[in-house]
């Protein structure tokens, strides 16, 4: 067993707004051992990016983590001070937006920006710090870095401006990646370079990361781990091939169905899942599904499940789950793909 | 296929942007945005239109609707040629031919209730009032699976996948025949995306609509098209029917495209990816788009022919259209 990097425990997130307290994250837990790619799947108002944005301590006001453990190796994050924070940011551990555009700073050269995080960690001088810069670009494979450190971002494109990010993030070597949507804004050539890249650093320097997704493609592609969030909750985890061929959550099967395969031959009906997300200022009493799920019973809109246990890591929170549930017919997930096929 | 009536025809469309330079604002440069295009549409079906930012996908899509002034060539809907057509003359058109927008958000105006958002082409174009417009609204609305309750709301009390159903429902009013859809469910989440692309299926089915489908998710294009256009840096360079163009992708720029989508199947994306062509750099600048193929500076297979000529769309049988100097002698 590896060590544990990141351990979250009944992570709860609310914003106070004028309207009422919006429980985006509603007690969520997991944990991302050493070297592992955790993906975290929802739709947007499912608390994913809420969720890492609690872990770096960056929700602000009206936001407040309400109650749950941060344990960053062994260390609650959740108590620490603003002021403590700082030491554990950009050095342990990093994060990519999905903006390239608007996380870096456009008045400052990309240099300037790799540099000022490489001497706010590291006890570097400036002309050390540089190298290190250019060192860093050379990595993520932006091309003539020595001459391209000076650019401002506007000189760059979107994929070598998310390039530049993950650079920055790397550049203190954190324990922990955090990448929340990395490539929504990019296109898919672009975003096979920045995946390969990431993996590729992953087993160089054995970082973990949680990727944050919408994009089931990535995830499959890319994640140990898959925790699938709806309404503020974890509605399922597990493996990727656990959540992938056999999900146990009607929402992870109307995911998989809702979506067209690239290599599907034609003519399979799109199933979309009817209606839409939760609000949660007044979350739902039961399950936060129970509303779009075709098998949902009374008992769905009263009580929230507990979680029923399939294996090592791999569980789900549905009634249908329980001992004494009906028998229902369900749809299985996606059907393994043969490689010869094609 | 062969058989089929021919609803519009784009040849040689080009479309540039000038760059104004110095205090005079003299045009010194042009953005190459669309640099000679030809595809036909046919009544009914979908032709999906797709390629990466900046390829010249929207452009097309605007100009074919005359949302931009076309700089070269022709666009004839329905027999007749709309290029140069005054904005007067356009109205007749505009009846016939609708865009649906990818920003729900920005596409719809937030001062305005949804059944003044919808009344509006009617009243434009003189189709019904009062009660008959009424009428009309109600029946619209229903039919992009909204009720008549959500008549008199306004935009933001709306989901992005209602708001989609509005701009839908306002493309619907005067009864077109032609629908652009400039990537309409981008913006929209997975469980949401279904919703409205097998809606927009039932519409085609039931009102004999046919669209230009503009996205960039090649998953989604090509569940929803008939044929498919890939187009890269202003050029379409290859089209065809889009089974045939996924199994079979004859141009190195399709193939790639392709191959760098990852499947949602771990196990098979996984040993996909040890064959995945990754695309080295980015796309160049259409302000300055290299000589010959466009594609020539990130293909390996490019040779200094690449370089001296730009290679024209060939037939090369079954409607299948590709534009390279190499077709069907690379080695894959």
């Amino acid at each position: 067993m590896k060590e544990k990097i990141i351990e979250v425990n009944n992570l709860q997130t609310s914003f106070y707004t004028h309207l009422g307290e919006v429980q985006a994250v509603r007690g969520v837990s997991f944990n991302v051992a050493k070297g592992e790619v955790l993906g975290i799947v929802g739709e947007s108002g499912s608390g994913k990016s809420v969720t890492s944005m609690s872990i770096m301590k960056l929700v602000s006001y009206p936001g407040k983590i309400k109650s749950g453990e941060i344990l960053f190796r062994g260390e609650d994050l959740a108590k620490k001070t603003d002021k403590e924070m700082l030491s554990v940011r950009g050095d342990k551990i990093s994060m990519i937006f999905q903006d390239p555009m608007t996380s870096l700073n456009p008045v400052y050269t990309i240099g300037n920006q790799i540099i000022e995080a490489i001497i706010r960690h590291q006890n570097v001088g400036k002309d050390e710090a540089r190298e290190k810069a250019i060192e860093m670009l050379k990595l993520v494979g932006i091309p003539s870095p020595e001459e391209r450190i000076d650019n401002y971002p506007h000189e760059f494109s979107g994929g070598m401006r998310q390039r530049a990010m993950i650079a920055i993030a790397l550049s203190c070597e954190p324990d922990l990646l955090i990448a929340d949507e990395p490539t929504t804004a990019l296109d898919v050539t672009i975003q096979a370079q920045i995946m390969e890249l990431l993996k590729e650093l992953k087993n160089k320097v054995d970082t973990s990361i949680i990727l944050i997704t919408h994009d089931l493609g990535v995830v499959a592609d890319t994640c140990d781990k898959i925790i699938v969030m709806y309404g503020g909750l974890v509605m399922e985890r597990g493996s990727a091939q656990e959540i992938f061929y056999t999900p146990k959550h009607p929402y992870t099967m109307g995911l998989m169905k809702s979506i067209p395969r690239l290599d599907a031959g034609d003519d399979g009906r799109l199933i979309p899942i009817p209606g839409t997300p939760p609000d949660l200022i007044k979350p739902p009493t039961g399950c936060p599904f129970s509303a779009r799920c075709p098998y949902a019973m009374k008992i769905c809109t009263q009580e929230m499940p507990g979680y029923t246990k399939f294996g090592e890591g791999n569980e789900a929170a549905c009634w249908l789950l329980h001992k004494d549930a009906p028998e229902v017919e369900v749809d299985t997930g996606v059907v393994r793909g043969d490689v010869n096929a094609k | 296929m062969q058989n089929k009536e021919v609803l519009l025809e784009v040849k040689g469309l080009k479309k540039y942007f000038p760059i104004k330079h110095g205090f005079l604002g003299r045009k010194t440069k042009y953005v190459k945005a669309v640099d000679g295009i030809d595809f036909k549409v046919y009544k009914g079906e979908t032709l999906g239109l797709v390629g990466e930012s900046g390829c010249g996908k929207s452009t097309t899509g605007r100009t074919i609707i005359r949302l931009y002034d076309v700089t070269e060539g022709e666009v004839i809907f329905d027999g007749t040629d709309i290029s140069d057509l005054s904005q007067r003359e356009l109205l007749p058109f505009r009846k016939k031919m609708q865009m649906i927008f990818q920003d729900p958000y920005a596409s719809l105006n937030t001062r305005m209730t949804v059944a003044d958002i919808i009344g509006e082409p009617l009243d434009i174009h003189g189709i019904a009032s009062g009660e008959a417009r009424k009428n009309r609204i109600n029946e619209l609305l229903k039919t992009v699976g909204l009720t008549t309750d959500h008549a008199s709301r306004y935009p933001h009390e709306f989901s992005g996948g209602q708001r989609q159903r509005i701009g839908i429902a306002r493309a619907l009013a005067v009864n077109p025949e032609f629908i652009i859809c400039d990537e309409p469910i981008s913006a929209l989440d997975v469980s949401i995306q279904a919703q409205v692309v097998n809606m927009l299926d039932d519409l085609q089915k039931n009102m004999g609509l046919t669209y230009l489908f503009i996205a960039h998710d090649l998953s989604m294009v090509k569940y929803i098209s008939d044929r498919i256009a890939v187009m890269y840096l202003g050029k379409i360079v290859e089209i065809g029917e889009a089974d045939r163009l996924y199994n079979h992708p004859e141009h190195p720029y399709t193939q790639a495209l392709l191959s760098a989508v990852p499947i949602p199947d771990p196990d098979l994306t996984r040993e996909l990816a040890k064959d995945r062509v990754i695309l080295e750099g980015d796309v160049p600048s259409p302000l300055n788009p290299p000589s010959g193929c466009r594609f020539r500076t990130r293909c390996q297979y490019a040779k200094p022919i690449c370089s001296e000529e730009m290679p024209e769309l060939q037939d090369i049988g079954g409607e299948h259209q590709v534009a390279c100097h190499f077709t069907g002698k690379l080695i894959k």
